[in-house]
C-alpha cells in the first residue's frame, strides 16, 4: 500500500516537475538524469540480477547513439542519411547487438576479470572512434543530431524532451522491474546465486548471461539515444575513460542492488557535478566531488537506496514500537 | 515525525540550491560567466584563460557606468559535451547575461551552435580557435575579438618559403580540429609560393610514444627542408624529446603553440631542439610595443606570484574578449535592454586597441588583428623566449587572400589543402 502511494507520489512529482524548475533544471539536470540514468540502470540491471559488473555499458550506449548520428545526420560525407523510425530501430539493434557481442567476450570470467575485461572493450572503442574517419568521424564526430520532429512537435524543445526522456526511462525501469519476475529474470538470478545448481537443473548458464548483456544492451543503448539528443552532438569524448568510470560511479552512489538507485545516482552525481564549482574555489572543485562520493560510499556501502531503506526501516521500526507501547499503556490503564 | 523533518530539511536543502544562483539574477548587474577547462590536459592554460577575465573586469574597477559587474565560472575538460554541459549551466541557471568562452577548438565549434537557441546571451569566444566557430553558419550573437589557428600560421607559410627559401617540409600534427585549421592557415600561403608538403602525419592527442612516426621522418635536412610540428603542451615534449634522442636535427617550424611557455620552459632532451624554432602567433614575450608591455606589467601586478611569469596566449585572448564586451558595455552605458539589442551594436562597430594592437571584426563576427612571426631564441639567464622576427598588420580571417579566393580552399580537414612533392 506505502509502496503504491509512494509510486504515485512519484510519477506525479515527475510529471509536475516541468512546472517548478526552470530550463537548466528541466533538460540539463532533469533530462540528463533520465538518459544517463538509463544507461546506470543498465549496469545495475546486470549488477543485481546476474552478478556481473560491466565497464562498457556507456560504450553500448555510445554505440546506440553514433549509429543514430550516422544516419540521421550525415556530416562531411561521413553517414548515410535514413528516415528517423529505420534509423532508431537500426541502433537499438546495433546496441543489442554490441551488448550481445561483449556478453559473449565476458561471459567465462567473474568479478574484476569481468570489469578489466570490459574495461579493455570500452578503451578499444573509444581508440576507434577516435581515429576512424569513415564511420566514427574521428575526434570531431557528428553535431548537429536534432531529434525527430513529430506531426510539428519539436521533441529537441525542452518539454517534449524531458518528457520524451521521463517517459522512456520508466519504461525502461518498469521494464526491468517485469523482466526479473519473469522465469528469465529468476533464472538469471540463480545464476547469480548459485551458477552451479542452475546449470545441473539444466540451464545453459552461458546463454543466460550473454542475453542478460544483450537486454542491457538494449537499455543502454536508450540512453545513449537520449543522451546523443540531450546534447546534440556525439564524439569520442563521449565514450572516453571519464563517461565510461562516470557510469559506475552513479550506480555505486545511488545503490547498485536496486533498479531505482540508477536514477537516484545519476541525480545525485549530475546536481553534485554541476554545482560543486559554487561552494570552494575553482581549482579544487573536483576534490569536493571526490569528498562528497567518498562520504557517500564510505557510510552507505549500498549507496543512498540502501540509506533512505535503512532510515525508512528505523523509522517505521520506531512507529510501531511506539504504537505497541501507548496500546501497552492503555492495556495496562484498563 | 522524524522523517518529516527530515524530508522538510531535504526540500528547503533543495530549494536553496536550485534558488541560490537564480537570486542574483534579480539584483541590478550585468554578470558575466567564464567558461574554461580547468579539469583535463588543458587545465594550466583553462587557468590562466580565466585571470584574463578577471583582469579585464578588475581593469574597468568591477562596473559599468554604475552597474556592477559580476563574474562566475564553470569548468569543462577540452570535451565538447562537457563545455555545453557548463555552458547550459552558465546560462540557464545562473542567467550570465554575457558568455566569455571557451578554450579549446571543437568546444568553440559547439558552443556558437549553442549561441543560436540562445538569442537573449551574448557569447564572445575565450581561446578557441578553430576555424568553422565563426565561418560555417555563423550564430549572430556569437563574437570572437581574438584571431583563430588559421590567420596564426598563414604568414608564416609564405616567410618560411620567400625568407628561407625551405620549400619542402613535412608535417607532425595531433588529429582533431584546431591543428587542421594551424595546417591550414600555413599550407594556403606555403602551397601558393610554391613549396610542397613531402608527407603528413597525424596522432591521436595525448600520445606517448612517436617511434612509428619517428622511423619515418629524415634525422637531418636534405631532399626535406624542415618540419612543421603542430604538437600542444605534454604532445610537443613527448615527440621532440624522443626526436632529439633519435639525433634528429631538422630545422623546426612551430605550430603556436609549440613555441608556447609551457613547452619553452621543459627541460630535457627536447630542450636542445627548441632554441631557433621558427613560429607565428597572436603574441610575442619580447614584443616592444608600449600596450603589450603595459599587458604584461599589469598582469604580473595583479596576480605576482600566483600567475604565470609573463601572460600566455590563453590569458591574452580571454582579456581581449572580455575587454571588447566591457568597452561594447561601457559605450551603451551597461543597457542590456531588448535582447542586448544596442550592446550588440556596439560590438559590431567595436575597434580597439588590445595589448598587441588594433583589433576589430568582420560580419562574420572574427577578429582581424596583427600577428608575429616569431623565433624561439635563449636570453641570458637560459630562458627561452619569442623574439619577433615580423609583425604583420590586420590578418583578417580569409588569410588576406579575399573571401573568394579563400572560400575556394574549401574546409580544413586530413587532406584538404594538399600539396605533395
Amino acid at each position: 500500500m506505502t509502496r503504491k502511494i509512494l509510486t504515485a507520489i512519484v510519477v506525479l512529482g515527475l510529471l509536475a516537475y516541468p512546472f517548478l524548475v526552470n530550463s537548466f533544471w528541466l533538460v540539463q539536470i532533469g533530462g540528463r538524469t533520465m538518459g544517463f540514468g538509463t544507461v546506470v540502470l543498465s549496469l545495475v540491471f546486470l549488477t543485481a540480477y546476474t552478478g556481473m559488473l560491466s565497464l562498457a555499458q556507456m560504450t553500448v550506449a555510445g554505440v546506440a547513439g553514433y549509429a543514430v548520428a550516422y544516419f540521421t545526420a550525415p556530416t562531411g560525407g561521413v553517414g548515410m542519411l535514413l528516415p528517423w523510425p529505420v534509423a532508431l530501430i537500426l541502433a537499438m539493434g546495433l546496441a543489442t547487438l554490441a551488448g550481445l557481442l561483449i556478453g559473449l567476450v565476458s561471459v567465462r570470467t567473474q568479478g574484476i576479470y569481468t570489469l578489466m575485461i570490459t574495461l579493455a572493450v570500452a578503451m578499444a572503442f573509444y581508440y576507434l572512434t577516435l581515429q576512424n574517419y569513415d564511420l566514427f568521424n574521428g575526434f570531431t564526430g557528428f553535431n548537429n543530431v536534432e531529434p525527430p520532429v513529430i506531426l510539428g512537435l519539436d521533441l529537441g524543445a525542452p518539454l517534449p524532451f524531458y518528457y520524451l526522456s521521463a517517459a522512456l526511462a520508466a519504461l525502461c525501469y518498469f521494464g526491468v522491474r517485469h523482466v526479473v519476475r519473469t522465469p528469465f529474470g529468476l533464472a538469471l538470478q540463480g545464476v547469480r546465486d548459485e551458477p552451479q545448481r542452475v546449470r545441473a537443473l539444466g540451464y545453459n548458464v552461458a546463454l543466460l548471461r550473454i542475453l542478460a548483456f544483450g537486454l542491457a544492451g538494449a537499455i543502454a543503448g536508450v540512453g545513449g539515444i537520449l543522451n546523443l539528443w540531450l546534447n546534440a552532438s556525439i564524439s569520442p569524448g563521449s565514450v572516453a575513460l571519464n563517461p565510461v568510470i562516470d557510469v559506475l560511479m552513479a550506480g555505486v552512489l545511488g545503490g547498485i542492488g536496486h533498479p531505482i538507485g540508477a536514477y537516484v545516482g545519476a541525480f545525485v552525481f549530475t546536481v553534485v557535478d554541476n554545482f560543486a564549482i559554487d561552494f570552494i574555489a575553482r581549482e579544487r572543485f573536483n576534490t569536493l566531488i571526490g569528498l562528497i562520493f567518498l562520504a557517500i560510499v564510505l557510510f552507505s556501502p549500498d549507496g543512498l537506496t540502501g540509506l533512505a531503506r535503512r532510515l525508512w526501516r528505523r523509522t517505521t521500526a520506531e512507529e510501531k514500537e511506539g504504537r505497541e507501547s501507548v496500546r501497552h499503556g492503555n492495556e495496562v490503564g484498563k | 515525525m522524524k522523517l518529516t523533518r527530515r524530508t522538510l530539511g531535504l526540500t528547503a536543502m533543495t530549494a536553496a540550491l536550485m534558488s541560490s544562483t537564480a537570486l542574483w539574477a534579480q539584483e541590478d548587474l550585468v554578470l558575466i560567466g567564464g567558461l574554461a577547462t580547468l579539469e583535463g590536459p588543458f587545465a594550466e592554460p583553462g587557468e590562466d584563460g580565466l585571470r584574463g577575465v578577471e583582469l579585464a573586469i578588475a581593469e574597468f574597477g568591477n562596473e559599468i557606468a554604475g552597474t556592477p559587474i559580476e563574474m562566475i565560472t564553470a569548468s569543462s575538460d577540452g570535451n565538447p559535451d562537457v563545455a555545453l554541459e557548463s555552458a547550459r549551466r552558465l546560462v540557464e541557471q545562473d542567467g550570465v547575461d554575457i558568455l566569455v568562452g571557451p578554450l579549446s577548438g571543437s568546444e568553440g565549434i559547439r558552443l556558437a551552435q549553442y549561441a543560436k537557441e540562445r538569442p537573449e546571451t551574448t557569447f564572445l569566444n575565450g581561446g578557441s580557435a578553430a576555424i568553422e566557430t565563426t565561418l560555417v553558419d555563423p550564430a549572430p550573437n556569437f563574437y570572437r575579438f581574438n584571431t583563430e589557428g588559421a590567420q596564426w600560421t598563414a604568414p608564416l607559410g609564405e616567410y618560411v618559403v620567400n625568407e628561407r627559401a625551405w620549400d619542402n617540409v613535412i608535417i607532425v600534427s595531433e588529429d582533431y580540429s584546431f591543428p587542421y585549421a594551424q595546417i591550414f592557415g600555413f599550407m594556403a600561403t606555403y602551397c601558393e609560393a610554391g613549396g610542397t608538403v613531402e608527407d603528413k602525419f597525424f596522432t591521436p592527442v595525448g600520445t606517448n610514444d612517436y617511434s612509428s612516426v619517428i622511423a619515418q621522418l629524415p634525422l637531418e635536412a636534405g631532399e626535406v627542408d624542415g618540419m612543421f610540428v603542430v604538437l600542444g603542451g605534454s604532445d610537443a615534449v613527448n615527440f621532440l624529446s624522443q626526436y632529439a634522442q633519435m639525433g634528429g636535427q631538422l630545422p623546426i617550424i612551430g605550430g603556436t603553440n609549440v613555441a608556447d611557455q609551457t613547452v619553452l620552459t621543459t627541460q630535457g632532451p627536447a630542450r636542445r631542439l627548441l632554441p631557433g624554432i621558427l613560429s607565428a602567433g597572436p603574441v610575442s614575450d619580447n614584443a616592444d610595443n608600449e600596450t603589450w608591455l603595459e599587458f604584461v606589467a599589469q598582469y604580473q601586478d595583479y596576480y605576482g606570484e600566483e600567475g604565470l611569469p609573463t601572460p600566455s596566449i590563453f590569458a591574452y585572448n580571454y582579456y581581449t574578449n572580455t575587454k571588447a564586451a566591457l568597452l561594447a558595455l561601457q559605450a551603451v552605458e551597461g543597457d542590456l535592454s531588448n535582447n542586448h539589442e544596442a550592446f550588440r551594436q556596439a560590438l559590431d562597430e567595436l575597434a580597439f586597441e588590445s595589448p598587441t594592437g588594433p583589433v576589430s571584426i568582420n560580419e562574420n563576427r572574427q577578429a582581424t588583428a596583427a600577428i608575429y612571426i616569431n623565433e624561439v631564441v635563449e636570453t641570458q639567464d637560459g630562458d627561452l623566449r619569442l623574439e619577433p622576427l615580423k609583425r604583420i598588420e590586420n590578418v583578417d580571417q580569409f588569410l588576406t587572400l579575399g573571401e573568394p579566393v579563400y572560400s575556394q580552399l574549401g574546409l580544413p580537414s586530413r587532406d584538404n589543402p594538399s600539396c605533395p612533392s
